[in-house]
């Protein structure tokens, strides 16, 4: 706990003021490069666009809870459902998730800080500068009460709508610029985590006695090297087609629209993988502690998200089974996708697994992972639903899929966010949360979720569609949608409890000590917070489970792994 | 393998993190690369009007001096591994000079076609993905030559010894990686596309 | 034939498979020419079931079952006839979305049955083994793993993603290579930012937003096949009822087909994001018997209405802005940027749905369309009053 810049150090001084205290304070943030701090400040931006793109939420819920509503005006609508997409896939999840990595894989596999810390820290003001970018886009052009020139073409941007024909505001182009910055951000941190867990790993650490957690990180930093970057490249080209007079998606030059959907997919559907991945990597490392069991099948594990990383770079078509491929296209990429349905289902089993047989204690961080759990189960099976082209041809595009890809990204990626910041809060700050607020957090949130994302299924079956700002009062869709927006209130009430607590317990949080949860990776060895240099002496570990090994000396788990 | 203890003798090699760093760079790249290789290929021959790839003059002696520069920059890192720091500074140097002598003819070639062929990125279609695709390219040679001509400054203020040798073999792998992206557009541009 | 007969057939089918020692040929399976999913896995366990049962006397749970099964089934044909108010995908009323109804059922009991197993699982896990005070501090049986479970959990998936895959690919090649009789109704579909353009390329009719097609039945089939093609960005084109949806793309010319059953009015809408107002490109799909289809077509047909005592509004017409977007046939209107109005009051709605077709809504809308519909290309026509009466008086007579 010796890296923090104490207000003391004002008082030694002297003549330093407090204000000068707080300034040391901020610039140790500002230029800080220890893997530890800028975890942090990933999580915290991400927390703070999470209230950001969620009020961008409720918004939308609040025009949508009446037919003909007059809350927003379409146009306003219509940047805010771009923004909230925008905003949670880019910077809420991805920043949140690699803030994650960057904390935790260092000292889960022995090592001092990552591979590049200074790569580390312009990655994550790379990452912030993106996020400014979009959002002064409300602030550009006519101002915030006229919403200024926020992007309002979807999170997708579909060519030619993006063409300087159909949207000759600026919208687009904040919305590409915020994106490639960041994406530069997010390639810097890819090839930290990979260098880093390949080249840093504690004596002993051979890749399969990395923590799963590690393992998913690999995957997830090698397919965002391949996702990220053909994004980049589509944006670039969207840009020389505004900017530059180019054609790349202008149909009467001979160009195709069809070429940016399949670039955007390319794209769209592996980043899907790199947020998903993630919560994979935190149930990974939950689910057996809390259960008091290695988890199960550990080399299948391994081998099920490096499947699940390759197939994922081949189903990116299912989002265009409407746009009018042949039969033969079609049927390739209903294959593939059903065929990553395959890993990912063992993946359930094996998590299933580990319960079974288990001691299982209901602390929050559990709570959230076993909702986790029948929530991707659940997103799973719509997914197979969606992805039989045929029943795609009518679920496409409709609020079906709006609840089926809410329940990924809430039910199982924010399920087992919150499961992580409940689990290592502690052993980043030394404070354990309320497990009071956590319980309530934890049941108003599954409770709305479900209001909210269940209900969405069926009003996407009764004729719904996605991307509008307002609907028809006589096609049966009025109260379903009240329902929805109400779910909704209920899960904003339950991220500010979160909030609190976050705030709360940082102050009056109880004591947590090393190892609170009587866990067995390497970071529960380390005092909490841990010092900026992480290990005094360079782990030499024997197993998956060092500290069980240290734990059980009779019993050590180098006798049994395989 | 984890049912062998490791003793404290053994030796525990981990790949060197600068070479990762740079390979998993070298992958981005590549999937950007792709993405504007696909679209030329895609859009060969659809151009709906204006200057079609007849135009287009094969760079023989662009593509030697750029592939002979992967040549130089090996044995520049033959020279520094064996600490030969002059010889190593010639071969850097002459790599350099390939590279520019490169990036001059590329800059010839685009003269000669927006102001005699008429060809510029907004023309057409054939316009668009060339200059894209081959501008990507040289802006990579560009900022290759860039880092190496920072390394060339260190050389001749005489920064350089041979406890470098792995930095600037990382370094050279950057430039063989610009130089095999050449190969590929060299052959969608310019032997495929015509 | 129609849905009562079809349920009738599917019914008796059913309950020879319940009965003892049924014919195993008489599968579901035969019934794919009808458009339900060949489930040959399903006949063979069945035939084993017969078998079994044919063995044993007065099992009659088999057949109480498929009864349920059957009324359900039937409940849902029944009401899956006509046109609804809510355009449901669950309320088929077209071979296109019949073949996709009948997959999804499919589909949803394999889900609904891995849901319903690994859930149960899930549920019983967390509730037996729940730590408990006599647990003490002791740690459970480590167990890191087992090759027999393993592996029957992923064969058995496998198998399944096998059996979804076929079923699925079948349903594609059914409905997109469909072979396309000669007496189908050719209709091109052009989408723009935010209305529908309906083109009758062998009738000589040009209308919008609303589309009358003929009611298609197995004695007569007359199935709709609509060319998809944008004038500007990218739409899609979705009549739940009727069919999966299709994208509108500039420069990529696409096909689907309709053959609704019944007759009446479906309803849809755009469903790809075309900017501002995609929210208010609404369809209207009126299914005609084949004497109404004629009698519209007839009407169609003709030239604008030239009734003398709205000449004024004619005027008004030919003389502001109007005639540089719109085409009334028989006037010197003949721009193209908005859509037909030669039988506009033949239309129940203006705006692409935006507004019922009356002559306030009319008269608002030449005002601003921005009061019916913000964002929509028509600019305010700056008419006067007067010249707006005469005008909306002139548009209702063109029937």
């Amino acid at each position: 706990m010796a890296d923090r810049i104490l207000p003391i150090s004002g008082t030694l001084h002297g003549a330093e003021s407090r204000r000068g205290a707080a300034l040391e304070w901020l610039h140790t943030w500002v230029v800080t490069v220890d893997h530890k701090k800028l975890g942090l400040l990933y999580v915290v931006y991400a927390i703070f666009f999470l209230l950001v793109a969620g009020a961008e939420a409720m918004a939308i819920r609040i025009q949508l809870a009446f037919p003909h509503n007059h809350f927003v005006s379409a146009e306003t609508y219509n940047e805010f459902f771009t923004m909230h997409g925008t905003t949670m896939v880019f910077l809420v999840g991805m920043p949140i998730l690699f803030g994650f990595a960057n904390y935790l894989v260092p000292l889960m596999i022995g090592a001092r800080d990552m591979a590049f810390p200074r790569l580390n820290a312009f990655s994550f003001w790379l990452t912030a500068l993106g996020g400014l970018f979009l959002y002064f886009s409300f602030i550009g052009g006519f101002g915030l009460y006229g919403m200024g020139s926020a992007p309002d073409v979807g999170w997708f941007a579909y060519a030619p709508l993006t063409a300087k024909a159909f949207t000759p505001g600026h919208n687009t182009d904040y919305w590409a610029l915020a994106l490639i910055v960041s994406g530069f951000g997010t390639l810097g941190t890819a090839i930290n985590i990979i260098a880093t867990t390949l080249s840093m790993r504690c004596r002993g650490m051979t890749l399969f006695r990395m923590p799963l957690f590690v393992w998913l990180f690999l995957v997830v930093s090698g397919l965002t090297l391949v996702t990220i970057t053909p994004l980049t490249a589509a944006q670039a080209m969207l840009l020389i087609d505004r900017y530059l007079g180019g054609h790349f998606f202008d149909a009467q030059a001979g160009g195709s629209p069809i070429v940016w959907i399949h670039f955007f997919w390319i794209f769209g559907h592996p980043e899907v993988y790199v947020l998903v991945l993630p919560a994979f990597a935190i149930a990974n490392e939950i689910i057996p502690v809390f259960s008091r069991k290695a988890i199960f099948g550990y080399p299948a594990m391994v081998a099920a998200s490096v499947g699940i990383g390759f197939v994922s770079l081949t189903v990116w078509a299912h989002h265009m089974f409407t746009v009018g491929m042949t039969a033969v296209g079609n049927s390739f990429f209903v294959l593939s996708t059903m065929v990553v349905g395959i890993p990912t289902g063992i993946k359930i089993f094996n998590w299933l697994a580990t319960l079974w047989g288990g001691r299982i204690r209901f602390a929050t961080p559990m709570l959230f992972s076993i909702g986790f759990l029948f929530q991707f189960l659940l997103a799973g099976l719509t997914g197979i639903m969606l992805s039989v082209a045929p029943w795609n041809w009518q679920l496409h595009n409709t609020y079906f899929v709006i609840a089926h890809f809410h329940y990924v990204l809430v039910g199982a990626i924010v399920f087992c966010i919150f499961a992580a910041i409940y689990y290592w809060y502690p052993k980043a700050t030394g404070k354990m949360l309320s497990e009071t607020l956590g319980k309530w957090h934890f049941w108003l949130f599954v409770i709305g979720f479900h209001i909210t994302f269940d209900t969405m299924h069926f009003v996407g079956l009764l004729g719904m569609p996605r991307s509008i700002y307002t609907y028809e009062p006589d096609r049966g869709w009025n109260t379903l949608n009240l329902v929805i927006s109400i779910g909704g209130f209920i899960q904003a009430i339950a991220v500010l409890i979160f909030a609190w607590n976050l705030i709360y317990s940082y102050v009056r949080g109880k004591e947590a000590g090393n190892d609170p949860w009587d866990a067995w990776t390497l970071e529960w060895s380390t005092p909490s917070p841990p010092p900026s240099y992480n290990f005094a002496v360079e782990p030499v570990v024997r197993s998956r489970r060092p500290l069980w090994d240290l734990k059980h000396p009779q019993d050590p788990d180098w006798k049994y792994e395989r | 393998m984890s049912s062998i203890p490791i003793f404290a003798d053994e030796a525990w090699r981990l790949p060197s993190r600068g070479r990762v760093g740079m390979l998993s760079l070298i992958i981005g790249e590549s999937a950007i690369f792709t993405i504007f290789v696909v679209a030329y290929v895609y859009y060969i021959g659809r151009s709906a009007y204006g200057p079609t790839p007849r135009i287009l003059e094969i760079p023989i002696f662009n593509t030697v001096c750029l592939l002979s520069s992967s040549l130089t920059i090996w044995l520049a890192e033959r020279a520094i591994e064996h600490a030969f720091i002059r010889r190593f500074a010639a071969w850097w140097a002459l790599t350099m000079l390939l590279g520019i002598v490169f990036l001059a003819g590329t800059a010839a070639e685009w003269r000669r076609l927006i102001f005699q062929d008429g060809l510029t990125i907004s023309t057409n279609l054939f316009g668009t993905t060339f200059y894209s695709l081959v501008g990507l390219h040289a802006t990579h040679v560009v900022v290759g030559l860039a880092m190496l001509s920072l390394v060339m400054l260190f050389t001749l203020l005489g920064r350089v010894n041979p406890g470098h040798a792995e930095r600037i073999q990382v370094l050279s792998l950057y430039w063989h990686f610009v130089d095999a992206v050449w190969v590929v557009v060299f052959t969608v541009v310019y032997i495929v596309g015509r | 034939m129609t849905c009562g007969s079809r349920v009738r057939t599917y019914l008796s089918l059913l309950s020879k498979w319940a009965r003892p020692g049924a014919d195993p040929s008489l599968c579901i399976g035969s019934e794919s020419a009808q458009g339900l999913p060949s489930t040959d896995g399903i006949a063979n366990r069945d035939r084993k079931l017969s078998t079994m049962r044919s063995q044993r006397s007065g099992s009659s749970i088999r057949a109480r079952l498929t009864c349920a099964f059957c009324a359900l089934g039937s409940a849902f044909y029944a009401s899956a006839q006509g046109p609804k108010a809510i355009p449901s995908i669950l309320a088929p009323a077209s071979t296109p979305a019949n073949e996709i109804y009948g997959l999804s059922l499919f589909v949803l009991l394999i889900t609904g049955s891995i849901f319903v197993v690994v859930a149960g699982l899930l549920a019983y896990a967390t509730i037996r083994f729940r730590v408990r005070e006599s647990d003490g501090l002791n740690e459970p049986p480590q167990v890191y793993g087992s090759t027999q479970v393993e592996l029957a959990w992923t064969v058995i998936p496998v198998l399944i993603v096998v059996v979804l895959f076929l079923t699925t690919a079948r349903i594609i090649f059914a409905v997109q290579n469909a072979p396309k009789p000669r007496s189908a109704l050719d209709v091109t579909v052009v989408g723009h930012q935010f209305w529908w353009e309906f083109r009758y390329p062998s009738l000589g009719i040009v209308t919008a937003n609303e589309l009358h097609v003929p009611v298609s039945t197995k004695d007569d089939p007359r199935p709709t096949y609509l060319r998809l093609l944008s004038a500007d960005v990218d739409h899609s084109f979705w009549v739940p009822q009727l069919g999966g949806k299709t994208d509108l793309i500039p420069n990529h010319p696409n096909e689907m087909w309709i053959d609704p059953q019944q007759p009446g009015l479906y309803l849809g809408q755009c469903a790809q994001f075309c900017g501002i107002e995609h929210a208010k490109m609404l369809i209207r799909i009126y299914a005609d018997t084949p004497r109404e289809f004629e009698a519209w077509v007839n009407k169609q047909q003709r030239a604008g209405a030239q009734d003398a005592w709205v000449a004024q509004g004619r005027r008004v017409l030919e003389t502001e802005a109007c005639m540089n977007c719109h085409t009334i046939v028989g006037t010197a209107a003949k721009g193209t940027f908005g859509p037909d109005l030669t039988h506009l009051a033949s239309r129940a709605t203006i705006a692409a749905g935006a507004a019922a077709n009356t002559p306030a809504n009319l008269r608002a809308w030449i005002h601003d369309p921005d009061t019916i519909k913000p964002g929509a290309l028509m600019p305010a026509m700056q008419l006067s009053d007067e010249q707006n009466a005469e005008l909306v008086a002139y548009l209702s007579t063109l029937h």
